[in-house]
């Protein structure tokens, strides 16, 4: 007889944490993909097929390999978000509203307040302004936290929805391109604002800042005493306090990280790519973020690479409906297979295969 | 004046219907220790399946048993990773969410703007006569009646029950609720699944009355205000049903403001006024003396249960 039975070396059923390490990783990828084609099957699509059209129309040609690249960019960014916050086992749901508000802070200096400034103030300008705008969003259900005990995971997913809301409120009212048609967008921010590109390419630098951001928060998280008291109050609450850390300030603090990260990413995307307010910049770059977090294992140099991952699914699947005609839905089905198989292999890495009796086990 | 006041407040009723619904099941899963953060897409399952099958059979027995099947099966599978493998149930809900909104992504697009079947308002005998509150409770759709029967009933359950007695004790303190002898992974399951169902029929009633026809995401958050609200009741049934009657006033005078033509707020305001008004109320219930002492979460909420 086979049976499963816990490790108990390993807490892999206490949380979130990065336990499992690879091995729970490549488990929860292949989990992903057995269960993403037996989505596919359920669904009356053939998965060798589907796949195979993920696999050439994100990596097949040079421009999908730019549009993967592109996308990689934010979600680093918004992935090093949630995983900073979920290292102290604290949720940060919402990335979305912080990289909203972080291009709101963008378009406010270049298209209101700096219009006429030259590059070298008004880009840094800007970017500074996108990381503030989302780490004073951050800053709310920080705040709510540590001061009046409201549950950040519900104040974070309800800041999303009031972001959202006056963003559109923004580019549909009084930001409106007066010259758009009554195209729903603002005007296009001047050119001193744009983040510069790759020489021949679309690539801009916010990739590159990503992944400046990546390395920076490793070294703060391995080198500094902020980041030794983060893991300390990440593992244990209560060690953190008898220790006389100021809790509440570390959460604070690590909030305004998080939210200015995932603000930077929103600021990149409108300095970089879009270069102006329009639909479609909220385009879930944040709640994607919590699937690169946890694809890294919570690792911020694991995060760039699990971005790029989750970049090939995302264009691939926008493939999909041009190629095989399978709406855009597609996607998020993926997205919930592959959080489902980093649960899944998390579990299946905190247990071992014993061959034999129950018996044979407890004497063994 | 008053027939305004009528009309708003039985608008209110009719937009409070499903996140009730949804909230009802979202207490029975926490207070047996099951955060379910899934409800968005438990209800656009339950609203597809509801929809579809009405389209199809135009039985509105069939449509709602299908919608209350669709919500049951994604909240089994979000029991099966929580309950049977003690998954993070934050990640769990999240994944259910999505899978929910991706899978009825795909296959509602056959759907969108297609008739179907609709369970439009149904007075009730003699009670709808009554002046007002007639009116206001008792001109409805079918299934906001169902609300005002569930809603004792699991207040019922929970407080006066055996079987609420253990889903209470498996949510406080799940150790001694099985060293008692209850079936604490039994208990958390059966709760998780039957808030799939209510979600279910929580989706159905948008699909089927409030805004009949399908539409890609046509739950709007209103899964996650249900969350909310049973935060906001203190996972308590009977004031979830204020909450949802708070949501549904808010929506309800947007609607009013729009179509008389009032300019007392921006529309984007009211708009992010249920969201910002959940917030100040997750706020007052932690802060406010008399209420803090009443808002405290289910102990063993979001801890998964093994036997040592």
């Amino acid at each position: 007889m086979i049976r499963l039975v816990p490790r108990h070396d390993q807490g892999a059923r206490h949380g979130p944490a990065a336990r499992g390490g690879l091995w729970a990783l490549a488990l929860a990828l292949v989990l992903a993909l057995v269960s993403g084609a037996m989505a596919f099957s359920l669904l009356g699509a053939d998965f060798l097929q589907a796949y195979a059209a993920m696999a050439s129309g994100a990596l097949g040609s040079a421009q999908a390999r730019m549009d993967v690249l592109l996308k990689a960019g934010p979600l680093t960014l918004t992935g090093l978000a949630v995983a900073l916050c979920c290292r102290l086992k604290h949720w940060n749901i919402g990335a979305e509203g912080q990289f909203v508000l972080g291009a709101v802070g963008a378009g406010l200096l270049g298209l209101r307040l700096l219009p006429d400034a030259g590059p070298w103030l008004l880009l840094p300008g800007c970017l500074l302004a996108g990381a503030l705008f989302g780490a004073l969003w951050a800053a709310v259900p920080a705040l709510l936290r540590t001061r009046c005990g409201v549950n950040e995971i519900l104040s974070t997913l309800l800041l999303n929805y009031v972001a959202i809301i006056f963003m559109e409120h923004l580019y549909f009212g009084p930001w409106r391109d007066p010259a758009g048609f009554g195209f729903p967008g603002t005007a296009e921010l001047p050119a001193a604002a744009w983040l510069p590109l790759w020489p021949g390419t679309r690539l801009h630098l916010g990739l590159a800042l990503a992944l400046l951001c990546a390395l920076l928060l490793w070294l703060a998280q391995e080198r500094t005493r902020y980041g030794f008291q983060c893991r300390v109050l990440g593992q244990s609450p209560e060690a953190a306090r008898y220790a006389g850390f100021r809790v509440d300030r570390i959460t604070l603090v690590s909030f305004l990280f998080s939210g200015a990260l995932a603000g930077l990413a929103g600021a990149c995307e409108v300095l970089g790519a879009q270069h102006r307010l329009q639909d479609g910049l909220a385009s879930g770059f944040g709640f994607d973020g919590i699937i690169v977090a946890f694809l890294a294992r919570l690792h911020p140099l694991g995060v760039p690479a699990a971005a790029l991952f989750l970049a090939v699914i995302l264009v691939g699947g926008d493939q999909l409906q041009t190629a095989l005609g399978l709406p855009g839905a597609v996607v998020r089905i993926l997205e919930a297979a592959l959080l489902f198989g980093v649960l899944a292999g998390d579990w299946l890495a905190g247990r071992r295969l014993v061959v034999g009796s129950r018996e044979a086990d407890h004497a063994g | 004046m008053l027939a305004d006041l009528t009309l708003v407040a039985q608008i209110a009723v009719k937009s409070s219907v499903a996140v009730l619904l949804a909230g009802l099941g979202e207490v029975l899963a926490e207070r047996s220790g099951i955060f379910n953060l899934g409800q968005e897409g438990m209800m656009l399952a339950g609203a597809l399946a509801g929809f579809a099958a009405g389209a199809v059979s135009g039985d509105p027995w069939l449509a709602l048993g299908a919608a209350m099947l669709a919500g049951m099966l994604l909240a089994g599978l979000h029991a099966l990773f929580t309950v049977g493998l003690g998954a993070d149930q934050v990640l769990s809900g999240l994944a259910v969410a999505l899978l929910g909104s991706g899978i009825t992504g795909f296959l509602g697009r056959n759907w969108i703007s297609r008739p179907g079947l609709r369970l439009g308002a149904w007075d009730v005998p003699v009670l709808a006569g009554i002046p007002v509150l007639g009116d206001i409770f008792f001109r409805q759709p079918p299934l906001a009646y169902a609300a005002y029967v569930l809603l004792p009933l699991v207040c019922w359950v929970l407080y006066r029950t055996r079987a609420g007695l253990c889903i209470r004790a498996a949510g406080e303190n799940a150790q001694a609720a099985d060293a008692a002898g209850a079936p604490v992974r039994l208990t958390r399951t059966l709760c998780t699944l039957t808030g799939g169902a209510f979600s279910g029929l929580a989706g159905a009633y948008l699909s089927l009355s409030y805004t009949p026809g399908w539409k890609d995401g046509m739950t709007a958050g209103q899964g996650f205000i249900a969350i909310a609200m049973v935060i906001f009741a203190t996972w308590r049934p009977q004031r979830v049903a204020a909450g949802a009657l708070l949501f549904g006033g808010l929506s309800a005078l947007q609607f009013y403001f729009q179509v008389a033509g009032l300019d007392l707020a921006p529309v984007w305001v009211l708009r992010i006024l249920p969201y910002v008004l959940t917030l100040a109320v997750l706020v007052a219930a932690n802060v406010l003396g008399p209420l803090k002492r009443l808002a405290r979460a289910p102990a063993d909420l979001g801890r998964p249960f093994f036997r040592e």
